[in-house]
């Protein structure tokens, strides 16, 4: 029993904007009544639910290759033991406990992983076992894979949406993510895809075809979330059609274009590109269906990791850094480069003020959330950086000064006189992404949600403001004072368990043993091994 | 008498998940599907042990005590060093790798004296690698260097590589190449299109004049003499390479523990990648022990680091050279051993293993072993897959779940370590 008193509330979900109002917690959960318990006096202070953030790379076997695959990223930044704590490395991409601490000192209590092989499932819950302090939940990549396909082209979809409703309760995942769709598989041979309508040999599809497909099976199946779509020809002068058509595909469906900032290219492939924000964000306002995630770009040295196996090669070639790709049966890809984004590269410095734009062209928030689409575009530990450039025009335009100036002028980045509210933060950072997820307990401190709750002093420093909190809550338990952490704790994993006809498994369980080597039977992760903290989020309201 | 199906076997590095096991009168009598060593370890770890739970100084004590005195001795110790574990679960791992990080210890497994030059070469240039049915579907050209998998890994060219069909490769064995380099015909050489019989020593050689002639470079036949292996040979197979649809290359000990260890696995993965630009190449190290993957992936993920981890500062750092197992004891360092699911005594090196016989082993092992037989305090565990539920992964990372086959009077290695951890905690506080 805990009660926050005195406070000032950012609570977009439920219309509270800066107003002064007492918080009070009982057995994990905001209720209405004061029950009497310890005080935490927060006069002078900012009161928003804890972050959530919607899109990042925190655990699984591409996080964990790309960690093995990067000790000089993890000599740099270094975590001491603690009474309380685990000790832990990494700056892009952190150990596990140190990935928890790090989320939670920044007053961040719930992350999703964007992408994981369905295959290696039982991988990411592990991770997520030893990840501590945050809820969790993760997207499972689906968009090559080879039975979704085969289903696909022969125009079965309603074994398709049987499929999918299979994969996401066999690997206990959240949502469906389609990452590059058809081209990985391509990749697989050394190919890839160029438009919405390439074939994807073998299989008879088209990149069209599945994202339409994939987008009605959410839907069908009632996810809490939609499809999750990282767009084909990510990086590529050019690449906005791809997007704009991707959008187009969806008609009225609902759909989330994953890191934008990273699809927003005018151009021709293999040229320079520049900013198609202002005719991409219109197409955004005007069309409710659809959400959005950044994928900021900051300066500074990161792992690219992407599900997205022949971008990872592209990203090899430009670079000629170390390269990982991993090829999954019958599944998906993988592709892991490290990349420094420079301020004096014309290609960074549009990067980052594209998504920048976006943030500030966009005009509902609660469909933008704030990512770097972490750690592809920065670490998530960038999140407060982001969130003073966003809430300081004078502090951007310090900023932009140090930029290469020839990139930043063909952007409309020095014209936008924008400037984020608190209000308006707490919604891209809180309440918009966990109603994107579909997550009622979250991103709000109303009745009945889970007491998770941040508390800022206020700072002129912005970026120091968010950097470190003054207490963050997580189901009523301070877990952080003065951003340093008090108490270990281990969250929830989030999954879905959507209805489908079990019948779909006799095909499964043939294509399994032709072209899987493990066995049907030994595919799906145990529950009650897997997820100790197991947190079902109905499908179908 | 009852039947488990699809139980894994986590002997060796395939992990093949195919087994039916009988059990009768809370015995294993019958591992079908299993290669002979996988038979051997199904049998052989599914009889009841004939030995005291814990053995302290030789006497038999019980389970509290030797967790006590496990723990006394840890806490007491100056640089305690915690080695092995290839052959358990990744739930013990976990804990192992918890102990070390509260008693600022040394940790480092099995890789560092198997694949740690593989893990050293990821470092350096990353990795293009697939999963192994990803080889059975795809992969028209195999090339096995320095490894021989009818011994060590028997199922995988009937599982994986050789003779499985696949998506792309629907004829099997008739749509594939294979290739094997040893210095020596071994009893794989007989599934092998090609033959190459490189002198001991000149792997990096090879692989390096190979990378040359991928990229077109031209390579004069003296650069080869000595090698054993003709500019014509290697001129065939660098051709082969660049032509196939989608090659696998298979490293092995011969390759990663030979002259040259972690050269020879850079030029092993520098040549893989740059075979890139002209069509499909992945490199899969045949990982041997059961759950050797699992043991890097656990620490890579708690710590950053696959293996020779020390906390000394608090935090871990890795240096292969500093950190591991083999050189600390050659010089004499670490003053406690906690050895869990291996035998260093047996394998490692005579100037390591000196240093062991000076300090107190605590040993946790399912059987008797030289290491548990020398050991000051030895447990008798149940082993993870038969007796215990657990994880295991496969030598591509691909994860899988043991299950319980028959039940044990012993306890888990997870149990143990667990045991010795908040133990260890209370003597801290």
């Amino acid at each position: 029993m805990t009660r926050i008193l005195h406070g000032e509330v950012y609570d977009p979900i439920n219309g509270i904007n800066g107003e002064l109002r007492d918080i009070f917690i009982r057995d994990g959960r905001i209720v209405a009544e004061d029950p009497d318990g310890p005080t935490i006096d927060v006069s002078g202070m900012v009161v928003m639910p804890g972050g959530v953030d919607m899109h990042a790379h925190i655990a699984g076997p591409k996080v964990n290759i790309a960690r093995k695959m990067r000790p000089e990223d993890h000599r740099r930044q270094v975590y001491p033991r603690t009474p309380f704590t685990r000790s832990g490395v990494g700056s892009s991409v952190p150990s596990t406990f140190t990935t928890g601490y790090r989320y939670a000192a920044m007053g961040y209590t719930t992350a999703f992983d964007a992408a994981v092989p369905p295959l290696a499932a039982r991988h990411a819950h592990e991770e997520f076992n030893d990840t501590p302090e945050i809820d969790k939940g993760f997207f499972a990549l689906m968009g090559n894979n080879e039975f979704a396909m085969q289903r696909i082209a022969a125009g079965e979809h309603e074994r398709l949406r049987d499929f999918a409703g299979w994969l996401l309760q066999a690997t206990k995942g959240y949502a469906i993510k389609l990452v590059n769709p058809g081209g990985v598989e391509l990749w697989k041979f050394h190919n890839n895809v160029h438009t919405l309508d390439d074939e994807v040999t073998g299989f008879g599809v088209t990149p069209r075809q599945i994202i339409r497909s994939m987008a009605d099976v959410a839907l069908e199946l009632k996810l809490p979330h939609p499809v999750h779509i990282h767009c084909n020809n990510l990086g590529i002068a050019g690449n906005w059609e791809t997007t704009l058509e991707t959008m187009k595909t969806l008609e009225d469906r609902r759909g989330h274009i994953t890191h934008i900032q990273f699809h927003s290219y005018g151009g021709t492939p293999g040229g320079l590109f520049h900013s198609k924000v202002v005719e991409m964000a219109e197409y955004v306002n005007t069309h409710p269906n659809l959400s959005v995630d950044v994928g900021q770009v900051m300066f500074g040295d990161t792992t690219s990791m992407t599900g997205d196996g022949p971008l990872g090669y592209l990203l090899y070639q430009i670079t000629g850094r170390k390269w990982v790709n991993v090829d999954v049966e019958t599944e998906e890809g993988c592709g892991i480069v490290p990349i420094e984004y420079k301020d004096k590269s014309y290609i960074h410095t549009t990067q980052w003020a594209i998504g920048l734009e976006w943030f500030l062209m966009v005009q509902d928030p609660w469909r933008i959330a704030l990512t770097t689409d972490h750690p592809n575009g920065a670490s998530f530990m960038a999140y407060p950086r982001i969130i003073r450039l966003l809430m300081d025009r004078e502090f951007r335009r310090e900023c932009m000064r140090t930029v290469h100036q020839k990139a930043l002028v063909k952007t409309t980045l020095p014209d936008l006189d924008r400037e984020y509210s608190l209000y308006e933060i707490a919604i891209i950072t809180r309440a918009g992404p966990a109603k994107l997820l579909g997550l009622k307990n979250k991103g709000h401190l109303g009745v009945g949600a889970d007491a998770d709750v941040t508390i800022y002093a206020r700072d002129d420093d912005l970026e120091k403001m968010f950097s470190s909190p003054r207490y963050v809550l997580k189901d009523g338990q301070i877990l952080v004072e003065d951003g340093q952490i008090r108490q270990e704790v281990f969250g929830r994993t989030f999954y879905v368990n959507p209805t489908f006809d079990p019948g779909i498994e006799a095909d499964i369980r043939k294509h399994f043993e032709n072209y899987y080597t493990v066995c049907f039977e030994n595919y799906p992760v145990q529950l009650e091994h897997y997820l100790p903290n197991p947190a079902a989020v109905s499908c179908g309201t | 008498m009852y039947q488990v199906e699809n139980a894994i076997c986590a002997f060796c590095g395939c992990v093949c998940d195919d087994i039916i096991v009988t059990v009768e009168d809370d015995r294993i009598t019958q591992a079908r599907n299993a290669c002979l060593i996988g038979k051997a370890w199904f049998l052989g770890h599914g009889q009841p042990q004939d030995l005291p739970v814990v053995r302290i100084g030789g006497q038999a004590a019980s389970l509290e005590d030797g967790i006590d005195e496990a723990a006394r001795l840890l806490v007491q110790a100056r640089y305690p060093i915690i080695y092995g574990l290839s052959s358990t679960s990744c739930e013990a791992q976990r804990q192992a790798v918890a102990l070390a990080d509260m008693l600022r210890a040394n940790i480092d497994c099995c890789t560092s004296v198997c694949h740690g030059p593989s893990g050293m070469a990821l470092q350096g240039i990353g990795e293009p690698t697939c999963t192994l049915g990803e080889v059975k579907n795809r992969a028209d050209l195999i090339v096995y260097w320095g490894s021989n998998p009818a011994e060590s890994h028997p199922r995988h060219m009937t599982r994986y590589a050789v003779t499985a069909k696949g998506m792309f490769i629907p004829n099997g064995r008739k749509g594939r190449t294979i290739v094997l380099v040893d210095v020596r015909p071994t009893p794989s050489s007989r599934a092998a299109d090609i033959l190459i019989t490189p002198r001991p020593g000149k792997d990096f050689e090879l692989l390096w004049a190979l990378r040359g002639l991928v990229m077109g470079q031209k390579i004069e036949a003296s650069a080869l003499e000595g090698s054993g292996v003709s500019l014509e040979q290697l001129s065939d197979l660098a051709g082969r390479m660049k032509a196939c649809r989608f090659g696998v290359l298979f490293i092995g000990q011969g390759l990663t523990q030979t002259r040259g260890k972690h050269m020879n696995t850079a030029a092993a993965f520098l040549l893989v990648r740059d075979i890139n630009r002209f069509t499909k190449f992945a490199l899969i190290p045949m990982r041997g022990h059961g759950n050797v993957t699992g043991v890097d992936s656990v620490m890579a993920w708690q710590t950053g680091y696959p293996f020779g981890i020390n906390f000394g500062l608090g935090y871990p750092r890795f240096n292969p050279g500093e950190f591991t197992m083999v050189d600390m004891l050659s010089r004499g360092e670490a003053d406690v051993a906690l050895v869990v699911a291996s035998d260093p005594v047996a394998s490692l090196p005579g100037v390591a293993r000196k240093r062991l016989e000076e300090i107190p082993i605590i040993a946790l092992d399912t059987h008797e072993s030289e290491t548990s037989r020398m050991a000051y305090i030895s447990f008798t565990t149940a082993t993870a897959g038969i007796n215990v539920d657990g994880t295991v992964y496969r030598m591509d990372n691909i994860p899988l779940h043991m299950r319980k086959i028959l039940p044990s009077t012993f306890p888990s290695d997870q149990e143990v370590l667990s045991r010795i951890l908040t133990r260890v905690q209370e003597f801290k506080q």
